[in-house]
């Protein structure tokens, strides 16, 4: 176990192609971290280059005290969850799990202990003797965590793990991802597109665009206090409402923002508000409802519960404090 | 294409039969031929049943072979003919494996163009460059020996080009997790890429040593001892006599019995080289 240093880390690519630049941060000792970001962010190299799979050309990584820039990927002590798991297809689920520890000369013993612990932990003991190919989708994520588990790593860093599992069986991963990672107090990296999966997993959220950090913060200061219009929209769902303050005119300090920002569930339905919707659909959720339209030709979204009266305009208002400003020309937060 | 129509069943059937039979008649008549006498076939009507001989024409053939023609018995051909196939293809497996590793997963100058190198050899078969290969293998002493037998024809792009494309089709995520579990080049070489390849070197196997069993002009060429003559260009010396008849019967004995280690490889490893040539799952 171990803290993490990112110290002015970026990535070029010959070619001069910016794919990560000037990355900041410190993971602390047994912290679950999620790099989120739309696909092209540069998540995943950021992520491959803490592994080692990817070169780093400019600034430090350390894990620990030790600088790691170019130490080889079985050196750095940490283990690695693929997106498409990664399995060695001709060797059981115990030889998958046990090949790490065997080439690092680990004792027969020891290797046989971590594996029926690692097969206890995940449920997967009466797989042990199994192909990769005998198992279902499920079965072989859990394999490849116990593939990084058993080494007993300073660090696990997840690259989309769930993304090949379906709709279901990813919300149960995720949770026994995170119960698992409470349990075993390993320092994490997380990468995924996923804003649910990185809200409900992280101890901190990085948001990623373009290469660059957006912001740092845990999920709820994240989700309250978004550092730009890119991480409003990004971080929510549905996304939060990004208007032209020339749209809202009558809302608190839209006079000094260029766009306010408001989220869907923060605008309630009220015959003084100052803002008027025309409604053009609704979907319905089952326990809300979420209703589109516009306002002075800026689009809205809001959330209302299943009960709301429906009219074609709505007069809506919102708490002082449920706006968020930003500076229309850098999409920053305005204090 | 499933049709239930009995007719279309019928002629479908017919064409197989047909087919079978052209190709198996050639086949038939030579086993037929290497069970009669020495006169049978010399007499103007081509007997169509086998004859009487077929223990006696075998057993001669194989023990003391047909001295007149300055062959060895056809056993020892045959084992000649053994250590070629097996040393061609063995061979070429282990040198196209390798090489394919080295242009598949390693950065290093020029790469691209021994790629190419390799690649245009393709257009150069045995044949083309056969006089200058002679020559060489001439120059190094290595006529009438396995040696000179085998080496000049192990080198195969083809079978590197084959590696080439099935390494290329193995996942990235692979090659990672291996760095990531601490396997070294070689390691992942013989951890996972040599297990990961076994039916395409299978069906590799079955190819090359038909190719190495049925080479004619080479073994013609490199050997002049009759130590070292191989059963299929042995064939040839056979029927080759100077005044007098060919001795047909034995000739088609020898025949019957060159064409069984090839169709033995390939009965027994059809499974593999099937899985081989279609499996694409990794």
């Amino acid at each position: 176990m171990a803290s993490i240093t990112l110290d002015n880390l970026g990535k070029v690519y010959p070619g001069g192609t910016r794919a990560v630049g000037d990355v900041n941060m410190q993971i602390a000792d047994g912290e679950f971290i999620v790099l989120v970001g739309p696909s092209g962010c540069g998540k995943s190299t950021l992520l491959r280059m803490v592994a080692g799979l990817e070169s780093i050309t400019e600034g430090e990584v350390r894990i620990g005290d030790r600088v790691v820039n170019t130490v080889e990927p079985a050196d750095r002590d940490i283990a690695m969850v693929f997106q498409n798991y990664a399995l060695y297809p001709h060797m059981s689920v115990r030889q998958n799990l046990a090949y790490g520890l065997k080439n690092r000369g680990t004792s027969k013993a020891e290797i046989t202990r971590r594996v029926d612990e690692a097969a206890e932990i995940l449920q997967i003991g009466q797989f042990l003797d199994r192909k990769p190919r005998a198992l279902s989708g499920g079965q072989r994520q859990r394999v490849a965590m116990g593939r990084a588990i058993v080494r007993e790593p300073a660090a696990f860093l997840f690259d989309e793990p769930l993304s090949n599992l379906d709709a279901k069986l990813r919300v149960a991963m995720r949770l026994e991802i995170k119960e698992l990672q409470r349990r075993l107090r390993t320092t994490s990296l997380y990468v995924t597109h996923d804003q649910l999966e990185a809200m409900t997993l992280a101890d901190r959220l990085v948001v990623l665009n373009g290469g660059q950090v957006e912001q740092i913060g845990t999920p709820l200061e994240v989700y309250r206090n978004p550092a730009s219009t890119f991480v409003a929209g990004f971080i929510g769902s549905p996304a939060m409402n990004l208007i032209p303050s020339r749209a809202v005119p009558h809302l608190p300090g839209s006079a000094h923002a260029g766009i306010i920002g408001i989220r869907p569930e923060d605008l309630a339905v009220d015959p003084d508000g100052p803002i008027e919707m025309q409604v053009r659909a609704v979907e319905e959720l089952g326990a809300q409802r979420l209703v589109h339209g516009h306002t002075n030709g800026a689009d809205l979204t809001i959330t209302l519960g299943s009960h709301a009266d429906l009219h074609d305009t709505l007069r809506l208002s919102a708490q002082p404090e449920a706006l968020h400003r930003f500076d229309e020309k850098t999409g920053k937060r305005l204090a | 294409m499933i049709e239930n129509r009995p007719g279309l069943n019928a002629l479908a059937h017919l064409v197989l039969i047909l087919g079978v039979v052209v190709v198996a008649l050639p086949v038939w008549v030579a086993f037929v031929a290497s069970t009669h006498g020495p006169t049978d076939f010399m007499s103007g009507t081509v007997p169509m049943w086998p004859g009487p001989h077929l223990v006696e024409n075998y057993a001669k053939m194989l023990d003391t072979g047909l001295s007149t023609s300055g062959t060895p018995p056809v056993g020892w051909m045959m084992f000649n003919s053994l250590v070629m196939a097996l040393s061609i293809a063995l061979g070429k497996i282990a040198i196209s494996i390798l090489s394919a590793f080295a242009i598949v997963y390693f950065r290093f100058p020029l790469r691209g163009l021994a790629f190419w190198c390799i690649f245009v050899t393709l257009m150069l078969p045995v044949e083309v460059r056969i006089v200058p290969t002679f020559q060489v293998v001439a120059g190094l002493g290595l006529l009438n020996s396995y040696a000179g037998l085998s080496i000049p024809l192990i080198a195969s792009a083809t079978a590197t080009f084959l590696f080439r494309q099935v390494f290329l089709t193995m996942p990235d995520e692979l090659v990672e997790a291996a760095r990531i579990d601490g396997a070294g080049p070689m390691k992942f070489f013989r951890d996972i890429l040599l297990p990961l390849s076994r039916t395409n070197m299978a069906a590799l196997f079955v190819i090359l040593f038909i190719y190495g069993w049925n080479q004619y002009l080479w073994p013609l060429l490199v050997t002049t001892s009759s130590d070292y003559y191989t059963i299929v260009a042995g064939i040839k010396r056979l029927a080759d006599v100077v005044d007098g008849l060919p001795q047909w019967h034995l000739v088609m004995a020898t025949a019957v019995l060159a064409m069984l280690p090839p169709v033995a490889v390939v009965i027994f490893m059809q499974k593999l080289f099937v899985k081989g040539l279609v499996e694409t799952e990794k």
